[in-house]
């Protein structure tokens, strides 16, 4: 018992009115390290006690606009940076649509952050040895009774005094609480080596776990079972057929719906046969030149001359104003943007049969344009 | 038994001439101009009327609601003001009178009051049923009847328990607002799309009631909060009205702006984000040419600037900011119903003349005026009530 101290002196009072009444005595004898329980918050108190105001609420403010800034950072970057999609139209980073995230975002901090912020720094939790804790005093102010308990610590602390005033005030229960010094912290408990090493083990176990679990064992028997199912993925392999392909292709003979096969297939002289089925309308001249300036001018030029734009990466090709291409028939240059020539590749799969036909009137124009009929001049 | 004991030490104390006066100009004036803007300008006079009436709804009926929700809720700390609430709501009695000219004008105002309109244009002959000339007026009118009956039952209740003191007049006001409340939640509603979205007859929008509701409870706040500060600093209500009470009617008004800003920020994002033709109609034309300064004007007046000044506790404690930014809610409510009625009237910018400035001297001078007379024969706190003692000293 030689390690006992002295902790406080409490007293017991039957009604809030009372309390209020002894609090405001104690704060008026100018005592400062005192407490005062009750079961439930008594309204007023905060007052009789001359508590300063809280200053709790800068912590909020200051948790809130980080979460505020947050918020704002993480839907910008989201949504304008890292994955920017089109949805309905409107820009990229759409602000009104990130308010209800950036608010709930803002109140979460401040919410979570106060209240980790009143339990580790003003209550300074963790700590689970509190003197009054197990006493009679803690257990009458939890149920019915209000209670007042002065430190020792207090400066103007003397044992006679305080029970007199005690007395003074109508106290109906007065005793004293002892405590062993080495149970008790007053610090931060949150600062301490051991509490920082308990919560970055705590993180590595965490974060470590996490990890293992998603990156690892995911991919490990029997937990890759979803995962990894038997049945016939696109463009992979498969082990059902024979040829090991998961795709399969087409019955011979067979061809896709609204898709008519080229018949001259390295035939070009019964090509030169066909004719061009689409009349120099305004509209197919300007889908030929449209078709034409996308795919065909990047070698053969804007105005067919062969001045590619490419800067010599590729060969140049020959001008489309040679005698020789002019006196082509359209089947004849029909030919060639389907199956293409020497180095250049079929267009097969980029143009349509019609746009084919347009991008041809498109050329005829182009060529006319250097060699002009005389009709044209008239 | 002395009578100190008894009334707390209620002076008694009466508003002085000085007052009633001052309303009485504001009002003589602004009737002047505004009968006078009718002969110039019927139409535009009219929108303004509009507005006129559902800011003194506003404030007359969210104080009824105020009053009513503290019997239904047994709040106590809002019991030794409880009385300048009630004078406020005498504003009801006069809503009849405010309407009056409106409902010989109704042609101008509303779209739909057109039959040939009704029956060629197929949006709105579906709303015919509910949009016409007679079933308007008889909502109307059962609506102000509805109000005035409320606001006697419960104001001549509160005021026989002055005398009587007996409990049993506290529980029976506990009643009549429980019944009232739900009949406010409707009566509201429909007032504000009866008189404000009706303005635009093809759009609609959910939320508008609630939107005019969180801008109603705001202004009668608003009034409230500036007569009762005021009142208690002059001396006119018990001794012993704080810093606690203070602090309630700050964080009240407080949570009302917030409430706004949400109200009006959700008909905004879910109209923006559908992006229905329809529906967004209504904001561009909030968004065409001045209209836009008026509603950045709108967030700054109404949320930023009060939000921002009454968010510390001390600010809320302070008599001196509280009535200064009542007086601004109460304008920026103001501004609210503008924004809400006139692009109907002005649709290429904001108009502001001599017509819209003598509605709101009117306005003034209305609530003056009726809170001064109704003042003269009552006493400023509810001097019976059984609560008071504890609404007194109540601490936060």
């Amino acid at each position: 018992m030689s390690e006992k101290k002295l902790y406080s002196y409490t007293a017991l009072f039957n009604t809030p009115d009372e309390i209020i009444h002894a609090t405001e005595k104690v704060s008026e004898k100018g005592y400062k390290n005192y407490d005062v329980n009750t079961p439930y918050p008594v309204h007023g108190l905060d007052g009789a006690m001359k508590l300063p105001p809280s200053k709790l609420g800068y912590i909020a403010l200051v948790l809130g606009l980080s979460g505020i800034m947050a918020g704002l950072l993480m839907t910008y970057w989201m949504s304008a940076v890292d994955y920017p999609i089109n949805i309905g139209g409107k820009p990229v980073f759409s602000f009104p649509a990130y308010i209800p995230i950036i608010f709930e975002i803002t109140v979460l901090f401040a919410s979570v952050g106060t209240v980790l912020a009143m339990l580790l720094f003003f209550f300074k939790l963790p700590n689970n040895s509190h003197p009054l804790h197990g006493t009679n005093y803690m257990k009458a102010v939890s149920s019915d009774k209000y209670g007042i308990s002065i430190s020792a610590d207090d400066k103007l602390f003397i044992e006679e005094e305080v029970i007199n005033l005690f007395k003074e005030l109508g106290s109906t229960e007065i005793h004293p609480v002892y405590y062993d010094e080495v149970e008790v912290n007053y610090k931060n408990k949150i600062f301490e080596p051991n509490f920082i090493m308990f919560l970055v083990v705590a993180f590595i176990l965490t974060s470590g776990a996490t990890y293992v679990t998603l990156n690892k064992l995911m991919y490990m028997v029997p937990f890759d079972w979803m995962s990894n199912q038997e049945k016939v993925i696109p463009q992979s392999k498969s082990m059902f057929y024979s040829d090991g392909f998961g795709m399969r292709t087409p019955v011979e003979g067979t061809i896709a719906r609204g898709h008519i096969p080229y018949p001259y297939k390295g035939n070009p002289e019964a090509a030169s046969a066909m004719p061009n089925p689409l009349l120099p309308s305004k509209e197919n001249m300007k889908i030929g030149q449209q078709k034409y300036d996308t795919y065909c001018s990047p070698c053969h030029g804007f105005h067919a001359e062969g001045d590619s734009r490419l800067r010599g990466q590729f060969p140049n090709p020959p001008s489309l104003h040679s005698e020789k291409v002019r006196n082509w028939t359209d089947g004849r240059i029909f030919h060639v943007i389907t199956e293409g020539q020497n180095i250049m590749p079929a267009y097969n799969t980029q143009l349509t049969n019609d746009e084919k036909w347009a991008v041809i009137l498109h050329l005829r124009a182009l060529q006319r344009s250097l060699n002009a009929k005389e009709t044209d001049l008239q | 038994m002395s009578s100190s004991l008894t009334n707390f030490g209620y002076q008694g104390k009466e508003l002085p001439v000085k007052v009633r006066n001052i309303g009485l100009a504001l009002f003589l004036i602004g009737l002047v101009l505004a009968v006078f803007g009718y002969f110039v300008e019927p139409v535009r006079s009219m929108f303004n009327n509009i507005i006129l009436l559902t800011f003194i709804v506003s404030i007359g009926l969210g104080s009824l609601f105020f009053v009513a929700l503290e019997y239904v809720s047994g709040a106590i700390w809002s019991v030794p003001f409880r009385r300048v609430m009630e004078f406020f709501a005498a504003l009801l009695l006069i809503v009849p009178f405010i309407a009056l000219p409106l409902l010989f004008n109704l042609h101008d105002i509303f779209h739909w009051t057109h039959p040939e309109v009704m029956k060629t244009d197929k949006l709105l002959a579906g709303k015919a049923p509910y949009l016409n000339e007679e079933f308007f007026i008889v909502r109307f009118l059962v609506f102000a009847a509805l109000w005035i009956l409320f606001y006697f039952a419960i104001t001549l209740t509160s005021k026989k328990q002055d005398i009587t003191k007996e409990t049993k007049l506290t529980r029976r006001n506990i009643k009549i607002s429980a019944v009232f409340i739900p009949v406010f939640a409707l009566t509201v509603s429909f007032t504000a799309i009866d008189w404000l979205m009706t303005l635009e007859p093809h759009w609609f929008s959910t939320i508008y009631g609630v939107y005019y509701f969180s801008g109603t409870v705001l202004a009668a706040l608003a009034a409230g909060t500036y007569a009762i500060v005021n009142l208690n600093e002059k001396g006119y209500l018990l001794k012993g009205l704080d810093k606690d009470h203070y602090y309630s009617l700050g964080a009240l008004l407080f949570a009302f702006i917030n409430f706004w800003a949400y109200i009006a920020f959700s008909q905004f994002l879910l109209i923006w984000y559908a992006n229905l033709p329809e529906e967004t109609i209504w904001f561009l034309q909030r968004w065409n040419g001045s209209w836009k300064y008026i509603s950045i004007l709108l967030i700054i007046v109404q949320f930023v600037v009060p939000y921002f000044g009454l968010l510390s506790q001390p600010s809320k404690k302070d008599g001196k900011k509280l009535k200064f930014f009542a007086l601004w809610i109460l304008a920026a409510h103001y501004i609210d119903l503008y924004w809400l009625a006139m692009p109907t009237f002005s649709k290429e910018g904001f108009v502001l003349g001599w017509i819209e400035l003598a509605y709101p001297i009117l306005a003034v001078g209305i609530v003056v005026l009726v809170f001064s007379l109704k003042s003269k024969k009552n006493n400023f706190v509810a001097i019976g009530d059984p609560k008071l003692k504890r609404g007194i000293e109540f601490k936060l």
